[in-house]
C-alpha cells in the first residue's frame, strides 16, 4: 500500500532546488501496539501549500501530531521512523518547546481559549516572556489583521474568546498560531465548522500567509485542496497512497486507481 | 400522522410523574436546613449580642459571651487552610496533571478516598500520636489545626482533582501546541478554569474544620481557657468544642446559649458563601472576563 522508497516523486516547480522544510522517512505511527500510519515518506518544502486529503481513519491528523512531537503528552501514541525539521531530526531536538513555537496549529473545530480575544493571541508571546504592553498590542493587532478579524473584534478585544461566533473563533485560532510567528502552518481540517463565506475569506488569508510560510493543509474537501494546495497527498487507511501536484491528481494523472476514485467523490 | 398515540401519553405521564417526585425529594432534602435554621435563629437569637460575641464566657460557661472560642476558631481554621490548601492542590495537580496512569497513582487515589472515609476520632489519636507527642508540638493551635488539615485533605484534593479534570483537554492541546510547557498550560489555562472548583473544596473544608470538635479535644482546644491564643503555640478555645461543652459538660447553661453557639458556627460557615462569590468575581475583574 505504501509508496515504493524508490519511486520517483512528482515535485513542485523548482522543488528540486528548494530545501525540504520537511522531511518525512518510513514514518510509522500506532497508539497502543494499533497502527494509525505506516511507511510514509514525503518531502514538503519552503512555502509551499501542502494538501493532504483522504476519508476519516487515513491517518492525517496522526501525522500532524507526530510532526509536533504530541506524542510527548500521549503515552499510547508511538512513532517512529525520522522526521526531519529544517534538516534536522525532531527527536534531536533538545528544547521541543522551540519546535513546537515554530509551528503553528489550527485545529478542526475552533479551539478558543477560555480568556478574551486580547489574551488568546497575546498567549504566545507571553508565554515566551514577552510583556512590553505596547509590543503586546503591535501583535495582536497584526495577527488580527492578518487573520481578517481585526474589523470584527476591534471593538470587543476584552470579551470572551470562547463568546465569537464559529467562524470568527476559527479565525481567532488561527491569529493565535500566527502570533508565534510560525514557519510552519498545520491546519487540521480548519472549514468543517465554519459557513462558507469564512471559509472562503480564511482560504485568501491562507494564500497570502504562504509567502512567508509554509503551509499543511489537512482538508477532507477535495475541491480545496484544489484551490490552494501546490502538491498534495492522498492518504488512506493509514498509508500515504500517493503524492503528486495538485494539478495534475485533479486532472486524472495518477498512479493508483483509488485516488482517482476519491477525488471523483466515488468513494470515501 | 401527528395524532396522540397511547404511547405519548404514558411518556408524557411518566415525565410529570418523575418531575413531580424529584422535586418532592428536593423538597425534603431542603426541609431540614429550614427547620434547623429557623431553630436556632428562633432560639439562640436573642442570645446574639455584640457582648456575646465579645466578651469572654463567665460563672463557669453559665454566662457571658464567646470570644476566645470565636477567635480560636479563627485561628483553627486559618492554621488549618494555610497546610492544607497549599498541599492539597499541589498534590491534586499533580494527580490530575503530571501522574503517569499506573499502579502507584491509583495506590495513591485510593488510599485518598481512603483517608477521607476515617472517622475523625481516629484522626483525633493520629494527631495526638504525631503532632502533639512526636513532633513535640503538646497541646497547641498547631497541633489541632494539622490534626484537622490532614482530616481534610482529601475534600480538598478530590475536589481540585475534580474541577482540574472538568477543563476540556482541548485546551491544553491548543497550549501544548504552542510550545507550551505543561507548567505553563497549568499556570495559565488550566487553574484560572478551576478555581471555583477549588473554592467549592475550600468552602467544604471550611464547614467542616469548624465544625469537628473531635480532632481537637485532646490536640489543641481547652475546655475553658478565657484568654486569648498569642501564637500557634498556644491552646485555644474553639466553638465546636465549646458548643459540645456547655450542652453537655455543664450544669445549669440557660437554653439560648447553646443555641447562639450554633448559630454562631452556622453563620461562620455561610458567611463563607458570599466570600467565595466575592473572590470569584474579583478574580474575574482581574481577567476582565
Amino acid at each position: 500500500m505504501a509508496v515504493d522508497a524508490g519511486a520517483p516523486m512528482r515535485l513542485a516547480p523548482g522543488a528540486e532546488t528548494a530545501r525540504p522544510k520537511v522531511e518525512v522517512r518510513n514514518l510509522a505511527i500506532s497508539y497502543d501496539g494499533t497502527p494509525a500510519l505506516v511507511g510514509v515518506n514525503l518531502e514538503i518544502y519552503e512555502n509551499e501549500i501542502f494538501g493532504i486529503i483522504g476519508p476519516a481513519n487515513s491517518g492525517k491528523t496522526s501525522f500532524l501530531k507526530a510532526l509536533n512531537r504530541m506524542d510527548m503528552f500521549n503515552a499510547a501514541m508511538q512513532v517512529s521512523g525520522e522526521i526531519n525539521f529544517d534538516g534536522r531530526d525532531i527527536r534531536q531536538w533538545r528544547n521541543v518547546y522551540a519546535l513546537r513555537g515554530r509551528i503553528g496549529v489550527v485545529f478542526p473545530l475552533p479551539v478558543g481559549l477560555p480568556m478574551t480575544v486580547y489574551d488568546n493571541v497575546a498567549l504566545s508571546p507571553r508565554l515566551s516572556g514577552q510583556t512590553n504592553k505596547a509590543e503586546l498590542n503591535d501583535i495582536v493587532e497584526r495577527c488580527l489583521r492578518r487573520a481578517a478579524l481585526w474589523d470584527e473584534v476591534k471593538d470587543r478585544l476584552n470579551s470572551l474568546g470562547s463568546l465569537l461566533s464559529g467562524g470568527q473563533q476559527q479565525r481567532l485560532t488561527i491569529a493565535r498560531a500566527l502570533s508565534q510567528e510560525p514557519d510552519l502552518l498545520m491546519l487540521d481540517e480548519f472549514s468543517i465548522a465554519v459557513d462558507p463565506v469564512t471559509t472562503m475569506r480564511i482560504e485568501d488569508v491562507l494564500k497570502e500567509l504562504r509567502n512567508e510560510m509554509t503551509i499543511i493543509l489537512v482538508t477532507n474537501l477535495t475541491q480545496q485542496a484544489r484551490r490552494l494546495a501546490d502538491r498534495t497527498a492522498f492518504f488512506l487507511t493509514g498509508s500515504c497512497v500517493e503524492i503528486g501536484e495538485t494539478e495534475a491528481l485533479f486532472t486524472g494523472q495518477v498512479e493508483d486507481s483509488r485516488t482517482a476514485d476519491y477525488i471523483a467523490g466515488r468513494f470515501g | 400522522m401527528f395524532a396522540t398515540t397511547e404511547l405519548n401519553v404514558r411518556n408524557s405521564r411518566r415525565q410529570a410523574l418523575v418531575q413531580i417526585l424529584f422535586m418532592l425529594m428536593t423538597a425534603v432534602l431542603i426541609l431540614p436546613v429550614l427547620i434547623i435554621l429557623a431553630t436556632l435563629i428562633h432560639k439562640g437569637g436573642p442570645a446574639i449580642s455584640f457582648e456575646f460575641l465579645f466578651s469572654e464566657p463567665t460563672n463557669g460557661m453559665t454566662a457571658g459571651g464567646i470570644f476566645p472560642a470565636l477567635v480560636g476558631t479563627v485561628w483553627l481554621v486559618a492554621v488549618a487552610l494555610l497546610v492544607s490548601v497549599p498541599l492539597g492542590v499541589a498534590a491534586a495537580i499533580y494527580l490530575s496533571e503530571f501522574a503517569p496512569q499506573n499502579w502507584f497513582t491509583r495506590i495513591i487515589n485510593l488510599a485518598i478516598i481512603n483517608l477521607a472515609g476515617v472517622p475523625s476520632i481516629v484522626h483525633a489519636l493520629f494527631g495526638v500520636g504525631a503532632f502533639v507527642l512526636f513532633f513535640g508540638f503538646g497541646t497547641s493551635i498547631l497541633a489541632a489545626s494539622l490534626t484537622l488539615a490532614i482530616m481534610t485533605l482529601p475534600v480538598v484534593i478530590v475536589a481540585t482533582r475534580e474541577s482540574l479534570q472538568a477543563v476540556p483537554l482541548a485546551f491544553r492541546e491548543a497550549c501544548w501546541n504552542m510550545g507550551a510547557t505543561r507548567w505553563q498550560t497549568i499556570r495559565r489555562v488550566v487553574l484560572p478554569n478551576a478555581v471555583s472548583g477549588i473554592l467549592t473544596g475550600v468552602i467544604l473544608e471550611v464547614a467542616r474544620t469548624t465544625g469537628e470538635p473531635a480532632p481537637i479535644m485532646f490536640t489543641g482546644a481547652a475546655f475553658f481557657l478565657p484568654f486569648l491564643p498569642e501564637s500557634v503555640f498556644d491552646q485555644t478555645m474553639a466553638l465546636s468544642l465549646h458548643l459540645f461543652v456547655i450542652s453537655t459538660q455543664v450544669p445549669g447553661v440557660p437554653d439560648e446559649l447553646p443555641y447562639g453557639v450554633a448559630l454562631v458556627l452556622i453563620a461562620m460557615v455561610l458567611v463563607m458563601n458570599p466570600l467565595s462569590i466575592a473572590f470569584r468575581m474579583y478574580l474575574r475583574g482581574k481577567k476582565k472576563w
